[in-house]
C-alpha cells in the first residue's frame, strides 16, 4: 500500500457510509470523510459519519486496499476544544490512515498524543508558500499538504519541489472556492455561520427561494444573490458566486457559478510532482461520485502506464455546466 | 507609559491603495495628533502597491516613532510569489517589530517576539497559547469572533487585541476584483483600486449595500464599531483595540475610542460621536453580539 508508486493517488469524497462504499467500488485510492459534527468543514445535515460508521467504513475500505483520511479541519471553538480532541482520539482508534487538520493547536496536540499518526494539512490552513509548508512539515511532521486553490501550476511546481519529502495534493474536480480557503468570512458575515467556526458555507438553513414574476430569486441570509429566469436551471446559491452590483454594473463579481475541472492540467500537475489529485464533493450524490471517480481513475491509470488520458471523457463530466481551471491558470486572476 | 489595566490603541495598517502622498500625510497627522499607542505600516493586501511605498515607508516610520508611537510592520496577508516572501524576509532580517499576517511570516520570525495580525486563524485558547509560545506578544483576533469567545481567549493574558473600528476584513483571493470589475487583467491593472479610498461598494441585485472590495480583498460594507462593548471587552481582559483606517477623520475616531476607554465619555456618547464622522457605512457590532457580521447596531437576528 505504501510503495513509492509514481502514479498520482486519487482522493475521493465520502460524504456518507454509502458514499464511501461507492467511492471505494469506483476505484478511489483513498477516500476522505468526517464526523457528524462541527469538527469538519462539510458539517451539513444528512452527511458524515458517527463513530461506528467510521469504523465500519474503514474496515470496508481497508478490505479493498483503499485508505481513509479523516478530516477534522475546522478551527476549534473557544472553550470547546475537547470536542476536537475526542474526534482525534476516535479517528485514530478507528484506524484512520491519515488525519486532515487545519488548526495549529490541534495539529500540535495530535502530534504529541500520537507521534506516529500520519497527518495531512487541510486546504483550510491555506499554506501557499515554501515557508508556510516548512512551518508545518518541520514543526509537526506533516506528511502531505493539500494546496490552496489560489495557486498557478507554476507556483504549484515550485511548492511541490520545496515541500519534499512532504507530499502535495491538489483539487482537480468539483466545487471551487474563489477565496483563499480557511480565510473567508463571507458566510458568517451574512448568516452567522462560517466554514472556520461551524464547518458550513452559505448553509441551507439560511438559503431562501421565492418567486417573482416567474423568476426564482435566491437569497442567503436575506441577501439576494441570484435571480434565475423562468426555465433556467436554479443552482445552489453561494455567496461568492452570486451576482452583485458594483461600479454601476451587475455581474458575477467574484466568480461565475462554475465548478473546477482541471482535466486539461492533470498531466502537468503530475509532471511537476503533485502526489495526489482530490475530487471535491462530499455533499454530492452517489451517482455523481461514482462517475467522477471512475473517470479520474482511468485517467490516473493511463498516466501511470504512460498512456494518453481520455480528456474527452473527463470533459464530458461537466457537460452542460460551466467549468474552469480556476487559479491554476494565471489568466483567471 | 501604559499601565497594565489601560487598554491600548493600535492603528491597523491602511488596507486601501491611497495615493502615496495622501498616505504619507495621513501618517504624519497620526504621528502628531492621534492618541494611539502603536501604528502598523506596510502593504497587507497587494504586493504591487508596495513599490510605491518602499521609498517612503521608512521615513513614515521614523516620523511615527518621533511622535511616540510604537511602529509595527504588517506583512502581506496572502504571499504566493517568491518576491513577496523575500520582501517579508527582508523586514524580518531588518529586526523590525513585525505583525505576521500569514504563517509564512511566523515561520520566518522563528520564535522572535512579534504580533499576530487578524488574518491568522486564532479561534481558541490553545491556538493563542501556541502562538504565544512561538513569540507572539500580541494577537489581533479574527473579526468573526463573538464577545463570548473573546472572553475565553482574553482570560489570563495581556496579549489579545480586538477589531474595534473599521470595515471588517472578510476574505482574500488570488483574483483581483477591482481589476475584474474594470475589465482589466490583474497584471495590467492600472491601479484602478486607487480611486476607492474605502474600497468599492458591492450591492445586492436589489440594491442593498452588502460588501466592499479592495483589490484581492473583500470587506464588509458596514463599519465595525465596538463602542457599546468597550466595558465588556475591558472586563474580559482585552489588552488593545484595533482601529482600522478608513478615509474618515481617523484622529477623531482615535480620540473617541481613547476617551471611551478612559471612561471620559459613555458608550452612547461615543456611538453618537462616531455617527457624525463621515463613515463609509452604518455602524455594526453583529459579530461581537454573536450574530451575522453584517448586523447594524440594534438590529436583531
Amino acid at each position: 500500500m505504501n510503495q513509492a508508486t509514481r502514479r498520482p493517488e486519487l482522493i475521493c469524497p465520502a460524504g456518507t457510509p454509502a458514499g464511501l462504499r461507492t467511492a471505494v467500488d469506483a476505484g478511489a485510492h483513498a477516500v476522505y470523510c468526517g464526523f457528524r459534527d462541527e469538527t469538519n468543514a462539510r458539517n451539513f445535515p444528512g452527511l458524515n459519519f458517527d463513530r461506528k460508521e467510521l469504523r465500519d467504513g474503514i474496515a470496508y475500505a481497508h478490505e479493498h486496499d483503499v485508505k481513509v483520511l479523516v478530516a477534522l479541519n475546522t478551527f476549534m471553538r473557544a472553550g470547546a476544544i475537547d470536542l476536537w480532541k475526542r474526534g482525534i482520539d476516535d479517528a485514530v482508534e478507528a484506524g484512520a490512515d491519515a488525519l486532515i487538520l487545519a488548526d495549529i493547536a490541534l495539529i500540535a496536540h495530535t502530534r504529541q498524543a500520537y507521534p506516529k499518526q500520519r497527518l495531512h494539512l487541510s486546504v483550510q490552513a491555506a499554506a501557499a508558500t515554501p515557508e508556510a509548508i516548512a512551518f508545518y512539515r518541520d514543526r509537526f511532521g506533516i506528511a502531505r499538504i493539500v494546496l490552496p486553490r489560489v495557486l498557478t501550476v507554476e507556483e504549484i511546481a515550485r511548492l511541490a519541489a520545496a515541500a519534499a519529502p512532504c507530499e502535495t495534493e491538489v483539487f482537480v474536480f468539483g466545487g471551487l472556492c474563489v477565496m483563499a480557503e480557511g480565510r473567508c468570512l463571507l458566510s458568517s458575515y451574512a448568516t452567522g455561520k462560517s466554514p472556520n467556526m461551524t464547518g458550513v458555507c452559505s448553509p441551507p438553513s439560511h438559503v431562501d427561494y421565492r418567486e417573482e414574476n416567474g423568476d426564482l430569486i435566491a437569497s442567503v441570509g436575506g441577501f439576494v444573490v441570484e435571480r434565475f429566469e423562468k426555465g433556467d436551471p436554479a443552482g445552489y446559491p453561494t455567496l461568492c458566486k452570486g451576482r452583485y452590483r458594483a461600479n454601476g454594473s451587475l455581474s458575477h463579481l467574484f466568480e461565475d457559478p462554475v465548478s473546477l475541472n482541471a482535466v486539461d492540467l492533470l498531466q502537468n500537475l503530475a509532471n511537476v510532482g503533485v502526489t495526489a489529485f482530490k475530487i471535491e464533493g462530499r455533499q454530492r450524490g452517489r451517482a455523481y461520485v461514482a462517475t467522477a471517480v471512475q473517470a479520474f481513475r482511468r485517467a490516473v491509470d493511463a498516466m501511470a502506464a504512460g498512456e494518453k488520458i481520455d480528456v474527452a471523457e473527463l470533459r464530458a463530466l461537466t457537460e452542460g455546466q460551466r467549468d474552469t481551471t480556476g487559479a491554476y491558470k494565471k489568466a483567471w486572476r | 507609559m501604559s499601565t497594565t489595566s489601560r487598554i491600548s490603541l493600535t492603528l491597523g495598517p491602511v488596507l486601501y491603495n491611497w495615493p502615496t502622498d495622501h498616505w504619507v500625510d495621513f501618517y504624519a497627522r497620526i504621528a502628531d495628533e492621534a492618541p494611539v499607542d502603536r501604528v502598523c505600516v506596510g502593504e497587507v493586501v497587494c504586493s504591487k502597491r508596495q513599490t510605491f511605498r518602499d521609498d517612503v515607508m521608512f521615513r513614515v516610520a521614523e516620523r511615527l516613532a518621533l511622535g511616540g508611537k510604537e511602529v509595527v510592520y504588517s506583512t502581506l496577508a496572502l504571499p504566493t510569489a517568491k518576491r513577496e516572501v523575500d520582501a517579508i524576509r527582508e523586514l524580518v532580517e531588518a529586526n523590525y517589530l513585525i505583525e505576521a499576517n500569514d504563517i509564512t511570516a511566523v515561520h520566518l520570525l522563528n520564535g522572535r517576539p512579534h504580533i499576530i495580525g487578524p488574518f491568522l486563524n486564532v479561534y481558541n485558547e490553545a491556538t493563542l497559547a501556541l502562538h504565544r509560545s512561538l513569540g507572539a506578544t500580541r494577537v489581533c483576533l479574527p473579526p468573526e469572533l463573538s464577545l463570548e469567545a473573546i472572553r475565553i481567549l482574553a482570560a489570563g493574558n495581556d496579549a489579545v487585541e480586538v477589531l474595534a473600528f473599521g470595515r471588517a476584513p472578510l476574505a482574500l483571493s488570488a483574483r483581483c476584483y477591482h481589476a475584474r470589475v474594470h475589465a482589466v487583467h490583474k497584471d495590467a491593472c492600472q491601479f484602478v483600486c486607487e480611486n476607492d479610498a474605502d474600497g468599492l461598494d458591492v450591492l445586492t441585485m436589489d440594491g442593498k449595500p452588502f460588501l466592499s472590495v479592495n483589490g484581492i480583498q473583500t470587506l464588509g460594507y458596514v463599519v465595525t464599531a465596538a463602542t457599546r462593548q468597550i466595558g465588556d471587552l475591558a472586563d474580559a481582559g482585552v489588552a488593545s483595540l484595533r482601529l482600522s483606517p478608513q478615509s474618515c477623520d481617523m484622529i477623531r475616531v482615535a480620540k473617541i475610542f481613547r476617551n471611551l476607554a478612559d471612561a471620559h465619555i459613555t458608550e452612547e456618547e461615543a456611538t453618537e460621536a462616531l455617527a457624525v464622522v463621515a463613515l463609509p457605512g452604518p455602524l455594526s457590532d453583529g459579530y461581537l453580539r454573536g450574530l451575522p457580521g453584517v448586523r447594524h447596531f440594534d438590529e436583531v437576528d
